[in-house]
């Protein structure tokens, strides 16, 4: 195994284009070295990105949009100060990952390109809309999260492209967005069942929405039909039902040791009802 | 006696909550565990472990990984002994395979090399052909139909023709005649219970280092509960005699009842023989979890008769145990302590031993207690709400008491069961009300305890400080306990006392620290080794005065003349008579061997509140207070630490732990995140309320109380959770998936 610190993502591109076998990046670190050490993964190349200038920084753009660097931890969002106002749902993803010890390494794009249908920050960043800038040996190009995960373990990204920066639009008023999983204990544990919700009102009326499922298939789901369900409603019992019943009918999970097929889908009507209710509470109060 | 209505003047030092003396190297972290011990130029070892759960092993091609660079020694099954029978021969069998692999994770060969790293990687290479043969790894398919045969040769003579061969023991107790009981009954309850397999979850993995040198002599430093019973069985493993091989036990990180057999440490003296260096081992939580021992799985059917009033008339009870490819199921342990409790005249109970392809089951806290009393104590609460009588009445309208002869055989000596029952009546937790979706649960608990044979000696300073030395492995603070009882006997401060566990060349034999032994019988053992210091010190205070030794007792950490006629002397110190022992006969020191028998039975009740949503089928404990009968708590912060474990451990075996085997016979859930232990952030906290009534067979009234704590707590939560979700739940672990299927079906999960 060769171990590379550059000082640039045009670096890392240029190590991973030559690299042969098997390459990881190294962020946080928090899937990489724990598949190493379980011997589950044992790459050829490790590219670490923390010696990248600019990688541990949060920014709010004029536009009030936000750009995070890909060694952004979860300790470091949950810490910001004002990060959390405007997107609590992405950063309560975020901090439900791992212990206190991980919080301090974990990232946002460790947590996305490790493609885990369970991984519980990228449904939320699905329903925020956010976005990523990757960079290959060809140049940059914009994808959004939802576009990033192919299947369990899988992502659209080729070999020698790396993630450069991820970003977060301006949240504006009347936006509430917020991130529930399922698990059977109170911490330390794989979404059995995921949802982030993400809307915006105007006189307490739900204008925009974007629900998306974790869990529940091989790849994180946006969910429109559960977003139509809510649209121009005042979240009502009605909206309620039909966003439920939407999230049940993106469902396509398996039976394993997490969970069954039945409990899977019955549980993720129930959250997409529950955090339905607190991003609309969110965004009533953000008007 | 309630714990606070115990005279606080009748001890000075016993009922206090110093500091345990191995406190500060734990949290500092220099305390050494068993993967802490280094030696020059040792090797690390890896196994090599069946993927199959069931296969022939045709043939095991070492050559590769004997030809990778740094590696030094391969073992298999043909370097170890030959010949041997009974227990020894099944432990062989289980921690490295001979022609068959019985399990998923079932060892067939050891590596030992330069680093972890060369030794993983040549496990690698390590070329097995397998032919897989039908397996079976679920209890109720196990004694079914086509199941496999694991081992027919393991069948005991008792076990009636008819059965099925995978059912390897049958045990019985009981008295009188069921028929007539239960035709004296106005309510009859018959169910079948089920339970998973869990693992005792301890923080430190198995971990030894091990050095065989060519002379046939050797060291062995390990994590273990019992090193004298390591040292017998590597000594057996090996061919060689016992006390050629030391062993010293290191500070252990849980045990539970695990840590009382051994899996690498055979392996790694035999590594060890072969390469002439010393080998290092230490298991991953995958190899824990696939090849240590966790508790039995478990299918009971148990039937209660009840008049009326509440009286038990008649109770039967069949329980059985799958212990893995092994005879080694306690089945009858359920079948002898699901009724204890109760004074009842006629009762059967029967237990059997099941074999499966798992792991060998290894002794978890209690075993095979907390699955049968998951059964009894269901349906004792289904009874009660039946009749509409208080669940706690119920248990005391049945109650054992002294003179009563259990269901098991003994008849008891004084016991506290009454007294756990009404104080947990009085305590303020039954009577708090519950909301909507929660239910509480209560249920009661036995544990034999037991003695067991002991060795400790304790050695006096010409400075008056003591070194106690104990050969149990302390596990839950018992060397503070020993140092406390110590200072009570001697009068001396409990900081003047250090108490080693000494490795097996140093003290006499003794048994492992299992069966809530230690605080009772290395206790009693403590007491009478430094009685036996006293009796020295007071001889020489006699020599000093010029009167008779008889004349002369001791008292609070002085000589004294026994009365007037002894004559009138200034009293003499401990500390005096040390600084001129050497001169008035020479070294003082107090020893102690016995196998005590007087070890007083453990009773507890517990409570327990629990909510449950009724969307997600998820539980919550809100509440939870365990009433205990301690006998005397000689630091009751230890005591207390037993209860609350105990309580924890079975609420984990509740709700979410549980083996998961996959179509393939594989275990699915091999690391912390799928094997759900409960965390912090789960529970509340355990309240505790410790009872004593003193044990007549101690000279404190110690009884154990490291295991009673985890029998009632399946059944406690289990009787909460189907009063929550309006469903008897009869099958383990209630995961939400489970509770939420029985609460849309409303009907009992069977």
């Amino acid at each position: 195994m060769k171990y590379f610190k550059p000082d640039s993502f045009d670096d890392a591109i240029e190590i991973a284009t030559k690299a042969e076998g098997t390459t990881r990046f190294l962020a946080g670190g928090t899937d990489v070295l724990v598949q190493l050490r379980a011997d589950i993964v044992t790459p050829d190349t490790l590219i670490d990105l923390k010696g990248i200038d600019g990688v541990s920084d949060i920014t709010q753009n004029n536009d009030g949009s936000w750009t995070l660097g890909v060694a952004v931890t979860g300790a470091e969002m949950s810490e910001h100060p004002t990060l959390e106002k405007d997107w609590p749902g992405v950063v309560e993803a975020m901090d439900l990952i791992g212990s206190t010890q991980v919080q301090g390494r974990a990232t946002l794009v460790g947590n996305l390109c490790n493609g885990s249908p369970a991984a519980d920050s990228v449904p939320a960043m699905v329903a925020a809309g956010v976005t990523l800038t990757v960079k290959g040996p060809n140049g940059s190009r914009e994808v959004a999260v939802e576009d990033v995960p192919t299947g369990p373990g899988k992502t659209s990204l080729s070999a020698d492209e790396v993630v450069t920066a991820v970003h977060i639009p301006a949240s504006g008023a009347g936006r509430g967005d917020a991130y529930e999983r399922f698990i059977p204990r109170t911490e330390m544990d794989i979404a059995v069942v995921g949802c982030g919700i993400s809307l915006r009102v105007v006189d307490n009326v739900i204008v925009e929405a974007r629900v998306a499922m974790g869990a529940v298939a091989p790849t994180i789901r946006l969910v429109p039909d559960a977003a139509t369900a809510l649209e121009g409603s005042t979240l009502d019992d009605a909206a309620l039902d039909a966003v439920a019943e939407a999230a049940r009918a993106a469902c396509s999970p398996i039976d394993d040791k997490r969970g069954t097929i039945e409990f899977r889908i019955d549980v993720a009507g129930v959250l997409a009802k529950r955090v339905a209710k607190t991003a609309y509470e969110r965004a009533r109060a953000a008007q | 006696m309630a714990f606070d209505q115990q005279k606080d003047q009748q001890f000075k030092y016993i009922g206090t909550r110093p500091k345990r003396q191995d406190g500060i190297d734990k949290v500092t972290g220099q305390a050494k565990y068993g993967a802490d011990t280094y030696q020059a130029g040792m090797l690390h070892g890896s196994i090599v472990r069946s993927p199959h759960a069931h296969a022939r092993i045709l043939k095991i091609d070492t050559s590769e990984a004997e030809a990778l660079d740094g590696v030094k020694a391969i073992v298999t099954r043909a370097d170890f002994a030959t010949g041997l029978t009974g227990e020894n021969w099944n432990i062989l069998e289980n921690i490295m395979a001979d022609k068959r692999a019985l399990y998923d994770g079932h060892a067939l060969a050891a590596i030992a090399a330069t680093s972890p790293l060369i030794a993983r990687d040549a496990a690698k290479l390590v070329k097995v052909e397998y032919e897989p043969l039908p397996h079976v790894t679920d209890i109720v398919d196990a004694i079914s139909g086509g199941a496999p045969i694991i081992r027919e040769s393991s069948i005991e003579a008792n076990v009636p023709e008819g059965y099925h061969k995978n059912i390897c023991r049958r045990f019985e107790c009981g008295k009188g005649d069921v028929e007539v009981g239960f035709g004296e009954a106005d309510l009859i309850v018959e169910r079948d219970f089920f339970t998973e397999a869990t693992h005792q979850g301890y923080i430190e993995p198995h971990a030894c280092l091990a050095h065989m040198t060519p002379d046939g002599k050797g060291e062995l430093w390990c994590t273990t509960q019992g090193h004298y019973n390591v040292q017998r069985i590597c000594a057996a493993l090996l061919g060689i005699e016992t006390s050629q091989l030391k062993v010293t036990a290191s500070e252990i990180g849980g045990g539970f009842g695990a840590k009382t057999t051994v899996f690498i440490d055979p392996v790694a003296c035999a590594l060890s023989r072969k390469a002439n260096r010393p080998v290092k081992m230490v298991m991953n939580r995958s190899e824990v979890l696939r090849a240590t021992g966790p508790a039995s799985s478990s299918w009971s059917t148990v039937k209660v008769g009840m008049k009326k009033d509440g009286t038990i008339t008649a109770a039967q009870g069949t329980y059985r145990l799958q212990g893995g490819a092994f005879p080694s199921a306690p089945s009858e342990s359920p079948a002898q302590v699901t009724f204890a409790p109760y004074d009842i005249e006629h009762a059967e109970m029967v237990g059997l031993s099941v074999l499966t392809n798992r792991p060998k089951q290894a002794a978890y806290r209690a075993p095979g207690a907390p699955m049968g009393v998951f059964a009894s104590e269901q349906v004792l609460d289904e009874m009660a709400h039946e009749l509409g009588i208080d669940p706690i009445d119920l248990r005391l309208k049945n109650a054992a008491k002294e003179g009563t002869k259990g269901v098991h055989g003994p008849t008891y000596k004084r016991i506290g069961l009454i007294e756990t029952l009404e104080a947990a009546k009085a305590h303020p937790h039954y009577s708090i009300p519950l909301k909507e979706n929660q239910g509480r649960g209560v249920a009661c608990g036995f544990w034999f305890n037991f003695g067991g044979s002991t060795s400790v000696s304790m050695a006096l300073s010409e400075d008056g400080s003591v070194a106690l030395s104990i050969g149990t492995p302390d596990i839950g603070g018992s060397r503070a306990s020993m140092a406390l009882m110590a200072a009570e006997v001697l009068g001396i401060p409990y900081e003047d006392i250090r108490v080693t566990i000494a490795d097996t060349a140093s003290l006499g034999y003794n048994d492992n620290t299992h069966g809530s032994r230690v605080t009772y019988a290395v206790g009693l053992a403590t007491i009478e080794a430094c009685k036996s210091a006293t009796q020295e010190l007071c001889k020489r205070a006699a020599g000093e005065w010029g009167i008779d030794p008889e004349a002369v007792e001791w008292e609070d950490g002085y000589a004294r003349p026994s009365g007037p006629n002894a004559g009138s002397f200034e009293p003499l110190s401990l500390k005096q008579l040390a600084a001129k022992m050497t001169q008035t006969g020479g070294p003082i020191n107090g020893h102690f061997e016995a196998s005590p028998q007087t070890a007083g039975p453990g009773f507890a009740t517990h409570l327990v509140d629990v909510e449950v949503d009724p969307e997600t089928g998820k539980s919550t404990v809100i509440r939870y207070t365990v009433v205990m009968d301690a006998g005397k708590a000689i630091h009751p912060d230890y005591v207390e630490g037993q209860m609350q474990g105990g309580a924890v451990q079975g609420i984990g075996w509740a709700l979410n732990e549980e083996y998961v085997y996959g179509e393939d016979g594989r275990l699915q859930n091999t690391v912390f995140l799928d094997y759900r232990v409960p965390v912090a952030s789960d529970l509340p906290m355990i309240d505790c309320v410790i009872i004593e009534v003193p044990n007549p067979g101690h000279p404190f009234g110690v009884r154990g109380v490291g295991e009673t704590s985890i029998v009632p707590p399946l059944a406690a939560v289990a009787n909460a959770v189907s009063a929550a979700s309006g469903v008897r739940q009869t099958r383990l672990p209630m995961s939400p998936p489970r509770v939420l299927k029985s609460m849309k079906e409303g009907k009992v999960v069977g």
